[in-house]
């Protein structure tokens, strides 16, 4: 078996809050293959973010990151900073939620993305610029040549992720990590940017991981899905697998949440209750208080994440019932 | 932008005529200057010549249209103390001002700039709570007081330097150090929350996940925005070079502008404080200025601000 893209072993995140620790992330286990598309699925605050955040050494220096990176089979969890900037756009790009806000306003969008050229693949600036005008035509913005010289705020939501997409395109990585790429957009341009990055990475080949609280979008672009729930992985399995046969109760629950292709959009909160404070888990399941499925027993002890079959993983002490959710409409 | 411009002048224009209009009346009614002048025992007929000679007999309203006459005429009067030109007394001073004013300038936004970068880059460590605590010293302890322990320390106890008056360049080393304090803390923590809140935004966390160190991020991107908000405390700053020393200028004996506003004013000598307003008013109002033009070079954001809409499709 040929070794994966990047691996995450049994990441912990600990934040400072108040004096105190608070566990962000409970060990979180993921397997990125060259090339394979994973969506990230979960409520706010369940931890998605801060999994790449931490993978790629982005968060704040004050959070405390235990556990394993392995890139290329490599441990990289030692790296500096500086030298992990030696992976981030090269091996591992990231775009995010807010594009415009996500773009220097002082500087041109064609300078910023030249400066991820000039970088990664060391043109000067003629060539580099260049470059950044092809990659606009690669992620179809009209008169591509025109809006180099734009900057951020000129330029609409959706043109502002295709020129964060551009800019990662820029360091050509192995693995693209799309965190809510679509979340502030509207509902056409939203299904526009799907369509690119799946676009993207038919012809790059690049991994890409796609984080949304929507089952809905991921399943369109990605071969497999991973659900988050207050910071631990709770499910994991291949797109059709989940959708036609979800194991863990709250996997059921963002099913029966979603809506009918031809019905209103609705947002996951059709869920009862609330995702818990991080600084304030039940104990045994953190899902326990929201379970329909619950017995006694999830409250004393936390389900580890272990195969149910080949390509599935889910933490439920009653992994396989069905849980016979009542979701409001 | 022209008429952005022409809208400022003329709101600048207003601004003038009012502190002109407002210092006269003022001035006028808290003091005679012919008895602060010529002192209270006077001969009373000496006094009487001296307000005939200075139409200070006419009625107040009058005295006051013939001021602005004048002034549309350029001509702003005499010095009633010494009958000079009351523009040559002031301008004469200018120099001595900024002969102070300059080097603290420098100090202010060499020390101030560099060490709010340096908190913000390092905060919550000890390097962040030092400059913090340089700053709020320096700009809760007012000036006066501030020239005073300087004095007491360097000049009365060491002896290191004189303390007070303008006979050598040694004589201007303490009134720039508490001149260039007192701006640098402003500045320090000025700089430092412009600072904070640039590396808080999101796409400074973009910078770092293309690839550059952080280094790169903080002078590629930081540092752009971060000189937005300074820049409005810097201009202010260059727009009190010439009145901005009042204090410390009384408190070393230092004969500059502000020396001579406190005299002035303390003789009534209204011509004198009149040229002195109009001065200081137009410098800070023209650093103001172009405060807001260099505003839009440096922000893209502002100069398309009436740019139309949003280009680009999707
Ligand atoms: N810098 C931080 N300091 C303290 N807590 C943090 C920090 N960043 C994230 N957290 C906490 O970590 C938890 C997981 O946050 P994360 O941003 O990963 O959620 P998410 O799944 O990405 O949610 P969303 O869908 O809202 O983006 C949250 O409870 C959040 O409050
Ligand atoms: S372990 Fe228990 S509480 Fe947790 S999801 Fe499974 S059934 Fe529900
Ligand atoms: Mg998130």
């Amino acid at each position: 078996m040929t070794v994966p893209l990047i691996e995450l072993k049994d990441l912990t995140v600990d934040f400072p809050v108040g004096g105190n620790w608070v566990r962000a992330l409970h060990g979180v286990s993921l397997t990125i293959r060259r090339g394979e598309a994973l969506g990230l699925v979960g409520e706010s605050g369940s931890g998605k973010s801060v999994t790449w955040l931490a993978a790629t050494k982005l968060l704040p220096a004050k959070a405390r990151i235990d556990g394993e990176v392995l890139l290329d089979g490599k441990p990289i969890q030692g790296l500096t900073r500086d030298q992990m900037a030696g992976v981030r756009g090269k091996r591992v790009a990231l775009i995010f939620q807010d594009p415009t806000s996500s773009l220097n306003p002082v500087h041109r969008v064609g300078t910023q993305i030249a400066e991820s050229v000039r970088l990664h693949r060391g043109f000067d600036a003629a060539a580099a610029r260049a470059e950044a005008k092809r990659l606009l035509d690669r992620v179809h913005i009209p008169s591509a040549a025109r809006r180099l010289d734009d900057y951020p705020h000129e330029l609409s939501g959706g043109t502002n992720q295709r020129v964060m997409i551009a800019m990662a395109l820029a360091g050509e990585p192995d693995l693209l990590v799309a965190d809510e790429p679509t979340t502030a957009l509207d509902v056409t341009i939203q299904a526009q940017i799907l369509d690119l990055l799946a676009e993207m990475r038919r012809e790059t080949g690049m991994a890409l991981v796609l984080i949304s609280h929507d089952l809905g979008i991921v399943a369109d672009i990605t071969d497999r899905v991973a659900v988050m729930y207050a910071g631990r992985i709770v499910e994991e399995a291949p797109v059709d697998a989940l959708f036609d046969d979800p194991r863990h109760p709250y996997t059921q629950g963002l099913l029966a949440a979603l809506p009918d292709v031809a019905g209103p959009r609705r947002r996951l909160t059709a869920i009862p209750g609330q995702v818990p404070n991080p600084a304030a888990l039940p104990p045994g399941c953190a899902f326990a208080p929201r379970c329909p499925a619950a017995i006694s027993g999830c409250v004393t002890a936390i389900p580890s994440l272990d195969a149910v079959a080949a390509d599935r993983r889910t933490a439920c002490f009653r992994a396989g019932h069905a849980t016979p959710w009542e979701i409001a409409a | 932008m022209l008429g952005y411009i022409a809208s400022r002048a003329f709101r600048a224009l207003v601004t003038i005529l009012l502190v002109l209009t407002f210092a006269f009346f003022i001035l006028n009614a808290t003091g005679d200057p012919a008895i602060l002048i010529l002192s209270a025992d006077a001969p009373p007929e000496a006094i009487e010549a001296f307000r005939e000679e200075w139409g200070l007999n006419a009625p107040l309203w009058k005295q006051y249209l013939g001021y602005l006459w004048n002034l549309a005429h350029g001509e702003l009067g005499r010095s009633m103390r010494d009958g000079r030109d009351a523009w040559a007394v002031v301008s004469e001073r200018i120099p001595v001002t900024l002969a102070i004013t300059i080097p603290a300038l420098i100090i202010k936004l060499v020390i101030g700039i560099s060490a709010g970068i340096v908190a913000a880059l390092w905060r919550d460590t000890w390097v962040d709570r030092l400059v913090m605590a340089f700053s709020v010293t320096g700009y809760t302890v007012p000036s006066f007081v501030l020239g005073l322990a300087l004095m007491l320390v360097f000049a009365v106890q060491l002896g290191w330097l004189p303390a007070a008056g303008a006979d050598s360049w040694r004589h201007a080393i303490l009134p720039i150090i508490t001149l260039g304090v007192a701006g640098a803390a402003v500045l320090a923590r000025f700089t430092r929350s412009a600072m904070l809140e640039v590396l808080g935004q999101p796409f400074i966390r973009t910078g770092l996940a293309k690839g550059l160190v952080w280094r790169a991020v903080v002078i590629g991107h930081a540092f752009p925005n971060a000189a937005i908000p300074t820049l409005t405390i810097a201009g202010f700053m260059i727009g009190s070079l010439v009145a901005g020393a009042v204090v410390v200028e009384s408190v070393f004996a230092w004969p500059g502008v502000g020396r001579l506003l406190v005299s002035a004013v303390g003789n009534r000598d209204l011509m004198v404080v009149q040229a002195i307003l109009l001065l200081v008013t137009v410098t800070m109002v023209s650093a103001n200025l172009i405060v807001d033009i260099v505003y839009g070079f440096v922000d893209p954001r502002l100069r398309t601000a009436r740019g139309g809409p949003a280009r680009g499709g999707t």
